[in-house]
Protein backbone atom coordinates (compact mmCIF):
# COMPACT_ATOMS: atom_id res chain seq x y z
CA UNK A 1 0.00 0.00 0.00
CA UNK A 2 1.36 3.69 -0.78
CA UNK A 3 2.30 5.18 2.77
CA UNK A 4 1.38 8.29 1.37
CA UNK A 5 -2.12 7.90 0.39
CA UNK A 6 -3.34 4.68 1.48
CA UNK A 7 -4.28 3.80 -2.00
CA UNK A 8 -3.94 0.25 -3.14
CA UNK A 9 -1.26 1.20 -5.93
CA UNK A 10 2.53 0.92 -5.33
CA UNK A 11 4.01 3.11 -7.77
CA UNK A 12 2.68 6.49 -8.68
CA UNK A 13 3.68 10.28 -7.73
CA UNK A 14 2.89 12.52 -5.07
CA UNK A 15 4.16 15.93 -4.83
CA UNK A 16 4.71 17.95 -1.95
CA UNK A 17 5.97 21.85 -1.55
CA UNK A 18 8.34 23.66 0.32
CA UNK A 19 8.33 27.16 0.88
CA UNK A 20 10.99 28.89 -1.73
CA UNK A 21 12.20 31.25 0.47
CA UNK A 22 12.51 29.00 3.12
CA UNK A 23 16.99 28.64 4.11
CA UNK A 24 18.42 26.00 5.47
CA UNK A 25 22.24 26.26 6.46
CA UNK A 26 24.81 23.48 5.07
CA UNK A 27 28.06 22.48 5.27
CA UNK A 28 29.08 23.36 1.88
CA UNK A 29 27.77 25.73 -0.69
CA UNK A 30 25.73 23.98 -3.45
CA UNK A 31 22.70 25.31 -5.63
CA UNK A 32 19.88 23.32 -6.59
CA UNK A 33 15.91 24.12 -7.03
CA UNK A 34 13.65 23.67 -3.85
CA UNK A 35 10.65 21.63 -5.51
CA UNK A 36 11.57 17.96 -6.14
CA UNK A 37 9.50 15.74 -8.30
CA UNK A 38 9.70 11.76 -7.82
CA UNK A 39 8.72 10.00 -10.78
CA UNK A 40 8.23 6.57 -10.32
CA UNK A 41 7.96 3.19 -12.94
CA UNK A 42 4.62 3.47 -11.88
CA UNK A 43 3.45 6.95 -13.20
CA UNK A 44 1.86 7.27 -16.34
CA UNK A 45 2.68 10.78 -16.91
CA UNK A 46 -0.46 12.00 -16.87
CA UNK A 47 -1.77 15.40 -18.42
CA UNK A 48 -0.56 17.63 -15.69
CA UNK A 49 0.90 17.56 -12.44
CA UNK A 50 -1.23 19.02 -9.38
CA UNK A 51 0.46 20.42 -6.75
CA UNK A 52 -1.33 21.10 -3.62
CA UNK A 53 -1.11 24.14 -1.98
CA UNK A 54 -4.33 24.79 0.64
CA UNK A 55 -2.66 28.32 0.91
CA UNK A 56 -5.41 30.99 2.99
CA UNK A 57 -6.02 33.49 0.06
CA UNK A 58 -5.66 36.09 2.98
CA UNK A 59 -3.26 35.18 4.43
CA UNK A 60 -0.92 37.93 3.76
CA UNK A 61 -3.13 40.59 4.64
CA UNK A 62 -4.10 38.70 8.04
CA UNK A 63 -0.47 38.17 8.88
CA UNK A 64 0.30 42.11 8.48
CA UNK A 65 -2.87 42.80 10.07
CA UNK A 66 -1.43 40.54 13.44
CA UNK A 67 1.56 43.15 13.36
CA UNK A 68 -0.23 46.02 13.15
CA UNK A 69 -2.37 44.89 16.05
CA UNK A 70 0.85 43.69 17.86
CA UNK A 71 2.60 47.06 16.99
CA UNK A 72 -0.72 48.77 18.92
CA UNK A 73 -0.69 46.54 21.75
CA UNK A 74 3.16 47.24 22.80
CA UNK A 75 2.66 51.23 22.57
CA UNK A 76 -0.98 50.84 24.48
CA UNK A 77 -2.94 52.46 21.64
CA UNK A 78 -6.29 51.61 20.97
CA UNK A 79 -6.85 51.45 17.68
CA UNK A 80 -10.29 51.75 15.81
CA UNK A 81 -11.49 51.08 12.35
CA UNK A 82 -14.19 53.51 11.32
CA UNK A 83 -16.45 52.41 8.85
CA UNK A 84 -19.67 53.33 6.89
CA UNK A 85 -21.42 54.33 2.87
CA UNK A 86 -20.23 57.50 1.67
CA UNK A 87 -21.53 60.46 3.20
CA UNK A 88 -22.85 58.51 6.53
CA UNK A 89 -20.78 61.56 8.31
CA UNK A 90 -17.12 59.89 9.27
CA UNK A 91 -15.10 62.67 9.12
CA UNK A 92 -17.95 64.92 10.73
CA UNK A 93 -17.48 62.56 13.55
CA UNK A 94 -14.04 62.33 13.65
CA UNK A 95 -13.69 66.40 13.89
CA UNK A 96 -15.62 66.82 16.76
CA UNK A 97 -13.97 63.67 18.38
CA UNK A 98 -11.03 65.31 17.62
CA UNK A 99 -12.14 68.87 19.44
CA UNK A 100 -13.79 67.40 22.43
CA UNK A 101 -12.31 64.14 23.52
CA UNK A 102 -9.57 64.45 26.25
CA UNK A 103 -7.27 61.94 25.29
CA UNK A 104 -4.35 62.20 22.18
CA UNK A 105 -6.17 61.08 18.61
CA UNK A 106 -4.00 60.82 15.55
CA UNK A 107 -5.50 59.83 12.22
CA UNK A 108 -5.19 57.85 9.65
CA UNK A 109 -7.58 58.77 6.73
CA UNK A 110 -8.23 56.22 3.69
CA UNK A 111 -10.26 57.94 0.60
CA UNK A 112 -9.93 56.55 -2.74
CA UNK A 113 -8.77 60.21 -4.38
CA UNK A 114 -7.60 64.12 -2.98
CA UNK A 115 -6.15 64.77 0.91
CA UNK A 116 -9.70 66.85 1.54
CA UNK A 117 -10.51 64.95 4.30
CA UNK A 118 -6.93 64.94 6.26
CA UNK A 119 -6.65 68.71 5.10
CA UNK A 120 -10.16 68.93 7.07
CA UNK A 121 -9.20 67.25 10.15
CA UNK A 122 -5.35 68.99 10.58
CA UNK A 123 -7.52 72.18 11.22
CA UNK A 124 -7.67 70.25 15.01
CA UNK A 125 -4.46 70.44 15.20
CA UNK A 126 -4.28 66.50 15.42
CA UNK A 127 -1.59 64.02 13.58
CA UNK A 128 -3.19 63.39 10.53
CA UNK A 129 -1.48 60.66 7.17
CA UNK A 130 -3.94 60.45 4.49
CA UNK A 131 -3.57 56.85 2.18
CA UNK A 132 -5.21 57.16 -1.50
CA UNK A 133 -6.14 53.86 -2.44
CA UNK A 134 -6.61 54.61 -5.86
CA UNK A 135 -8.33 51.48 -7.27
CA UNK A 136 -8.68 50.03 -4.34
CA UNK A 137 -12.26 50.03 -2.77
CA UNK A 138 -10.85 49.81 0.93
CA UNK A 139 -7.80 49.91 3.46
CA UNK A 140 -5.42 46.76 3.79
CA UNK A 141 -3.33 45.51 6.49
CA UNK A 142 -0.52 47.37 4.68
CA UNK A 143 -1.24 50.29 3.90
CA UNK A 144 -2.08 51.21 7.18
CA UNK A 145 1.38 49.79 7.88
CA UNK A 146 3.10 52.17 5.92
CA UNK A 147 0.30 54.91 6.87
CA UNK A 148 1.56 54.02 10.67
CA UNK A 149 5.55 55.06 9.72
CA UNK A 150 4.33 58.47 8.69
CA UNK A 151 1.99 59.02 11.25
CA UNK A 152 4.03 57.92 14.29
CA UNK A 153 1.17 58.46 16.81
CA UNK A 154 2.19 58.91 20.33
CA UNK A 155 1.83 56.23 23.13
CA UNK A 156 -1.01 55.31 24.91
CA UNK A 157 -3.12 57.40 22.25
CA UNK A 158 -6.37 56.49 19.97
CA UNK A 159 -5.60 55.87 16.79
CA UNK A 160 -8.61 56.14 14.48
CA UNK A 161 -8.53 54.82 10.95
CA UNK A 162 -10.98 56.13 9.02
CA UNK A 163 -11.26 53.67 6.12
CA UNK A 164 -12.77 54.54 2.46
CA UNK A 165 -16.76 54.10 2.39
CA UNK A 166 -17.82 51.53 1.33
CA UNK A 167 -20.26 49.19 3.08
CA UNK A 168 -19.01 45.86 1.29
CA UNK A 169 -15.13 45.23 1.10
CA UNK A 170 -13.95 46.81 4.34
CA UNK A 171 -15.29 44.48 5.89
CA UNK A 172 -13.11 41.61 4.44
CA UNK A 173 -9.79 43.50 5.52
CA UNK A 174 -8.96 43.09 8.91
CA UNK A 175 -6.47 46.13 9.96
CA UNK A 176 -4.70 45.30 13.54
CA UNK A 177 -7.59 47.25 14.84
CA UNK A 178 -9.34 46.89 18.27
CA UNK A 179 -12.50 47.77 17.70
CA UNK A 180 -14.59 48.21 14.47
CA UNK A 181 -16.99 50.99 14.29
CA UNK A 182 -19.87 51.57 11.83
CA UNK A 183 -21.95 54.33 10.86
CA UNK A 184 -24.98 54.40 9.53
CA UNK A 185 -27.01 58.05 9.04
CA UNK A 186 -30.74 58.19 9.54
CA UNK A 187 -30.75 59.57 5.59
CA UNK A 188 -30.10 56.27 4.47
CA UNK A 189 -32.42 53.61 5.05
CA UNK A 190 -33.31 51.78 8.11
CA UNK A 191 -32.92 48.22 6.05
CA UNK A 192 -29.22 48.72 5.29
CA UNK A 193 -28.42 46.28 7.98
CA UNK A 194 -29.97 43.82 6.18
CA UNK A 195 -28.50 44.56 3.15
CA UNK A 196 -24.83 44.88 3.92
CA UNK A 197 -24.65 42.35 6.65
CA UNK A 198 -20.86 41.34 6.83
CA UNK A 199 -20.09 44.89 7.28
CA UNK A 200 -22.66 45.31 10.42
CA UNK A 201 -22.05 41.53 11.69
CA UNK A 202 -18.55 42.49 12.01
CA UNK A 203 -18.65 45.50 14.15
CA UNK A 204 -18.58 46.11 17.35
CA UNK A 205 -20.21 49.30 17.69
CA UNK A 206 -22.77 50.83 15.40
CA UNK A 207 -23.29 54.79 15.34
CA UNK A 208 -26.74 56.09 13.93
CA UNK A 209 -25.83 59.37 12.85
CA UNK A 210 -27.41 62.69 11.86
CA UNK A 211 -30.00 62.05 14.29
CA UNK A 212 -30.86 65.60 14.91
CA UNK A 213 -32.72 65.44 11.15
CA UNK A 214 -34.69 62.92 12.21
CA UNK A 215 -37.64 65.13 12.78
CA UNK A 216 -37.76 66.14 8.88
CA UNK A 217 -37.18 62.30 7.97
CA UNK A 218 -39.61 59.55 7.66
CA UNK A 219 -36.51 56.91 9.53
CA UNK A 220 -37.85 54.03 12.05
CA UNK A 221 -34.50 54.38 14.24
CA UNK A 222 -36.06 51.76 16.35
CA UNK A 223 -36.65 49.48 13.39
CA UNK A 224 -33.00 50.33 12.13
CA UNK A 225 -31.40 49.00 15.58
CA UNK A 226 -33.77 45.95 15.26
CA UNK A 227 -32.12 44.63 12.00
CA UNK A 228 -28.69 45.86 13.30
CA UNK A 229 -29.71 43.65 15.81
CA UNK A 230 -30.91 40.89 13.81
CA UNK A 231 -27.55 40.90 12.09
CA UNK A 232 -25.19 40.80 14.90
CA UNK A 233 -27.44 40.27 18.37
CA UNK A 234 -23.82 41.40 20.24
CA UNK A 235 -23.42 44.96 18.36
CA UNK A 236 -23.44 48.03 20.80
CA UNK A 237 -25.70 50.97 19.65
CA UNK A 238 -25.37 55.25 19.78
CA UNK A 239 -27.40 57.87 18.66
CA UNK A 240 -25.88 60.60 18.03
CA UNK A 241 -25.73 63.54 16.36
CA UNK A 242 -21.98 64.74 15.04
CA UNK A 243 -22.59 67.90 13.85
CA UNK A 244 -25.00 68.87 16.59
CA UNK A 245 -23.37 66.67 19.61
CA UNK A 246 -26.22 65.17 20.65
CA UNK A 247 -25.45 61.98 22.38
CA UNK A 248 -21.78 62.16 21.97
CA UNK A 249 -21.03 61.86 25.91
CA UNK A 250 -21.47 57.94 24.99
CA UNK A 251 -19.69 57.61 21.94
CA UNK A 252 -16.73 59.67 24.28
CA UNK A 253 -17.37 57.10 27.13
CA UNK A 254 -16.80 54.30 24.79
CA UNK A 255 -13.65 55.52 23.42
CA UNK A 256 -12.05 56.09 26.76
CA UNK A 257 -13.66 52.95 28.28
CA UNK A 258 -11.40 51.24 25.73
CA UNK A 259 -8.30 53.28 26.15
CA UNK A 260 -8.24 52.54 30.08
CA UNK A 261 -8.92 48.87 29.26
CA UNK A 262 -5.69 48.68 27.02
CA UNK A 263 -3.45 50.70 29.53
CA UNK A 264 -0.78 48.75 31.33
CA UNK A 265 -1.52 48.85 35.14
CA UNK A 266 -0.51 51.99 36.93
CA UNK A 267 -0.05 54.22 34.33
CA UNK B 1 -14.39 45.18 -5.89
CA UNK B 2 -12.34 43.69 -3.89
CA UNK B 3 -12.63 40.65 -6.16
CA UNK B 4 -9.55 42.69 -7.55
CA UNK B 5 -6.94 42.49 -4.50
CA UNK B 6 -8.05 38.73 -3.71
CA UNK B 7 -7.48 37.73 -7.22
CA UNK B 8 -4.21 39.46 -7.17
CA UNK B 9 -3.26 37.77 -3.79
CA UNK B 10 -4.40 34.36 -5.46
CA UNK B 11 -2.02 34.89 -8.30
CA UNK B 12 0.67 35.73 -6.01
CA UNK B 13 0.44 32.70 -4.40
CA UNK B 14 0.31 30.42 -6.95
CA UNK B 15 3.31 32.20 -9.01
CA UNK B 16 4.91 31.63 -5.63
CA UNK B 17 5.03 28.36 -6.03
CA UNK B 18 5.25 27.77 -9.71
CA UNK B 19 8.49 29.67 -9.94
CA UNK B 20 7.61 30.24 -13.55
CA UNK B 21 6.62 26.63 -15.08
CA UNK B 22 2.73 27.05 -16.71
CA UNK B 23 0.56 26.61 -14.29
CA UNK B 24 -2.80 25.13 -16.61
CA UNK B 25 -5.61 25.47 -13.60
CA UNK B 26 -5.75 26.63 -10.80
CA UNK B 27 -8.67 25.43 -7.74
CA UNK B 28 -9.74 27.82 -5.49
CA UNK B 29 -11.99 27.12 -2.60
CA UNK B 30 -14.47 30.68 -1.67
CA UNK B 31 -16.61 30.15 0.89
CA UNK B 32 -20.67 31.50 0.04
CA UNK B 33 -20.34 33.54 3.09
CA UNK B 34 -17.30 35.38 2.15
CA UNK B 35 -19.06 37.94 0.42
CA UNK B 36 -16.28 37.86 -3.03
CA UNK B 37 -18.51 36.89 -6.67
CA UNK B 38 -17.23 34.29 -8.18
CA UNK B 39 -17.94 36.38 -11.80
CA UNK B 40 -16.10 38.85 -10.78
CA UNK B 41 -13.31 36.31 -9.51
CA UNK B 42 -13.55 34.95 -12.80
CA UNK B 43 -13.23 38.14 -14.25
CA UNK B 44 -10.47 39.36 -12.61
CA UNK B 45 -8.72 36.25 -12.87
CA UNK B 46 -8.09 36.50 -16.71
CA UNK B 47 -6.87 40.26 -16.08
CA UNK B 48 -4.22 39.41 -13.63
CA UNK B 49 -2.82 36.55 -14.83
CA UNK B 50 -2.11 38.01 -18.46
CA UNK B 51 1.55 38.27 -19.15
CA UNK B 52 2.53 35.27 -16.25
CA UNK B 53 3.05 31.71 -15.87
CA UNK B 54 -0.68 31.33 -15.08
CA UNK B 55 -2.05 32.97 -18.39
CA UNK B 56 -4.75 30.70 -20.70
CA UNK B 57 -4.92 28.72 -16.62
CA UNK B 58 -8.33 27.76 -16.11
CA UNK B 59 -9.68 29.01 -12.69
CA UNK B 60 -11.83 26.24 -10.62
CA UNK B 61 -14.04 27.52 -8.24
CA UNK B 62 -14.74 24.96 -5.33
CA UNK B 63 -18.13 26.53 -3.90
CA UNK B 64 -18.20 25.79 0.06
CA UNK B 65 -21.51 26.05 1.74
CA UNK B 66 -22.19 27.62 4.72
CA UNK B 67 -22.85 26.53 8.53
CA UNK B 68 -23.26 27.77 11.54
CA UNK B 69 -23.84 27.10 15.44
CA UNK B 70 -27.16 28.37 17.48
CA UNK B 71 -26.09 30.26 20.50
CA UNK B 72 -29.36 29.38 21.87
CA UNK B 73 -29.97 26.15 20.84
CA UNK B 74 -26.58 24.80 19.98
CA UNK B 75 -27.21 23.54 17.12
CA UNK B 76 -25.13 23.73 13.73
CA UNK B 77 -26.82 23.87 10.45
CA UNK B 78 -26.07 24.76 7.08
CA UNK B 79 -26.82 28.46 6.10
CA UNK B 80 -25.94 30.24 2.49
CA UNK B 81 -27.07 33.20 3.80
CA UNK B 82 -26.36 35.29 6.80
CA UNK B 83 -29.26 36.61 7.55
CA UNK B 84 -30.89 32.88 7.43
CA UNK B 85 -32.15 32.34 11.27
CA UNK B 86 -31.59 29.11 12.90
CA UNK B 87 -34.31 26.37 12.49
CA UNK B 88 -35.03 27.25 16.29
CA UNK B 89 -35.99 30.80 15.16
CA UNK B 90 -32.55 32.34 16.78
CA UNK B 91 -30.66 35.28 14.63
CA UNK B 92 -27.96 34.52 17.35
CA UNK B 93 -25.96 32.61 15.64
CA UNK B 94 -22.15 32.21 15.19
CA UNK B 95 -20.76 31.27 11.54
CA UNK B 96 -18.45 28.24 11.34
CA UNK B 97 -17.67 27.55 8.04
CA UNK B 98 -18.09 29.28 4.45
CA UNK B 99 -16.21 32.47 5.01
CA UNK B 100 -12.72 30.87 4.47
CA UNK B 101 -10.92 31.98 0.70
CA UNK B 102 -8.15 29.31 -0.21
CA UNK B 103 -6.27 28.21 -2.88
CA UNK B 104 -6.37 24.88 -2.63
CA UNK B 105 -4.46 23.42 -5.88
CA UNK B 106 -2.84 24.30 -8.92
CA UNK B 107 -2.18 22.18 -12.17
CA UNK B 108 1.27 22.65 -14.11
CA UNK B 109 1.39 21.46 -17.51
Amino acid sequence: MCATCGCGQENHSHDHEHDPLHAHPHAHPHVHPHEHEHDHPGDTGAAGRVVSLEHDILEKNQLLAERNRGWFEGRGILAINLMSAPGSGKTALLCRTLRELKAPIAVIEGDQATRLDADRLKESGAKVTQINTGPGCHLDAEMVARGLKELAPPLQSIVMIENVGNLICPALFDLGERARVVLLSVTEGEDKPLKYPHMFRAADLLILNKIDLLPHLDFDIDRAEENARRVNPQIRVIRLSATRGTGFDAWQEWLLDRLAAIMPEGA
Amino acid sequence: MHELGITENIVAIVRGHARGQPVTRVAVEIGRLAAVAPEALRFCFDVCTRGTELENARLEIIDVPGLRTCRDCGRETEADDLLAPCPCGSWNTRTTRGTDLRVKEMEIA
